[in-house]
């Protein structure tokens, strides 16, 4: 499933507009971002409450499809500074990770 | 005596340090704003602590060494050390507890090692932006069998602090102090997080850059501008600066 029909079918709002097409191969959910870094897959979708500038740069490095930012987290000063240098699509939304977590396993079956 | 400090500044070993953050601009730059005795504290090494001990004695302050400890929880904690010593061998115990990834230098920065005169003697090539496999509990004790104290850093930060990460400040774990930044009003902190009444904090700069270093505001009172005297100071809590 693409990014774009992704944030449609799960009404996410997007906060810096990526590479929509990018296939949504999995899903990582977690916030100690050394954990992402080495367990996150490329394409997937990593879902998280952090919003610090290093979330850009964990983005970069796991070649995420997207970052989902949940429980209504925005990305802080510094960290939207850095979302034009983003090749992946960033949304955020109402939702807990748990329950984001599972509408992705429920859209793509991964 | 009273001497205006700043005991937690990034040099451009860290990654996420300005390449602006040399030994030698570091020093003088604090000299220029008025703090007699600094600490520069990398990420998860000290492998700038001798070159910027140089350039501050240079500069006319002391600058003693430092790391800002990336804890398995994510928790950033300040760590003084006594002496270059120490440093070198903290820092070794620290590296052999970091993962064994590599910088992506275009994605996170340089890490880049100099020396006094701001030459550049390398790159430090695994990545210090990690978690190391020393959980937070354990670095009140690790730090002091090195001779130095540990301080959790910014607090206040709703990321990378304890209170962020471990959702309160257990004073039974041994720090004797916190850091804060400047930006927290150590009052209302403290009405968020009763537990902290009575502790005593210091408030540093965290400066990744040579435009986030104030002018001198804070200080502390010591017999005299040593590493030894600011770890026994901070050891024994005798900090004038408390939560209320």
């Amino acid at each position: 499933m693409k990014v774009s029909d992704l944030a449609e079918k799960l009404n996410l709002e997007c906060l810096y507009r990526g590479n929509q097409d990018r296939e949504v191969t999995g899903c990582y959910a977690g916030d100690l971002l050394s954990r992402v870094m080495s367990r996150a897959g490329a394409g997937h979708a990593w879902v998280t409450i952090m919003s610090n500038v290093n979330v850009a740069a964990v983005a970069s490095l796991t070649d995420a499809a997207c970052v989902i930012l949940t429980e209504g987290v925005r990305p802080d000063k510094q960290l939207e500074d850095k979302l034009g240098e983003l090749d992946a699509s960033v949304f955020t939304t109402p939702l807990s990770t748990y329950e984001v977590a599972w509408r992705i396993h429920e859209a793509i079956g991964a | 005596m009273r001497y205006f400090y700043d005991f937690h500044i990034h040099s451009c070993l860290s990654p996420c340090g300005s390449p602006d953050m040399t030994p030698s601009n570091i020093a003088r730059m604090a000299a220029l704003a008025g703090c007699r005795i600094i600490a520069v504290s990398d990420h998860n090494s000290t492998g700038n602590c001798r070159p910027v001990a140089k350039a501050a004695e240079e500069a006319g302050i002391v600058a003693i060494p430092a790391m800002e400890l990336t804890t398995s929880e994510e928790v950033h904690v300040l760590c003084l050390l006594p002496d270059l010593d120490a440093a070198d061998a903290f820092g070794s115990y620290v590296r052999a507890r970091l993962p064994d990834v590599k910088n992506r230098p275009e994605i996170f920065g340089d890490q880049t090692l100099m020396d006094e005169d701001d030459t550049v003697l390398g790159f430090e090539d695994r990545l210090l932006l990690n978690a190391c496999s020393i959980s937070a509990n354990e670095v009140p004790a690790l730090v002091r069998s090195f001779g130095g104290v540990a301080i959790p850093a910014h607090i206040d930060r709703n990321s990378f602090s304890l209170l962020s990460n471990l959702g309160f400040f257990d004073r039974a774990e041994g720090f004797p102090a916190a850091e804060i930044t400047r930006q927290c009003n150590p009052a209302v902190l403290a009405r968020e997080h009763p537990e902290l009444a009575g502790l005593p904090y210091i408030v540093n700069s965290d400066a990744h850059y040579l435009t986030d270093m104030p002018d001198a505001a804070y200080a502390i009172e010591l017999p005299g501008p040593t590493a030894a005297e600011v770890i026994r100071i901070i050891k024994e809590g005798r900090i004038w600066d408390i939560f209320y």
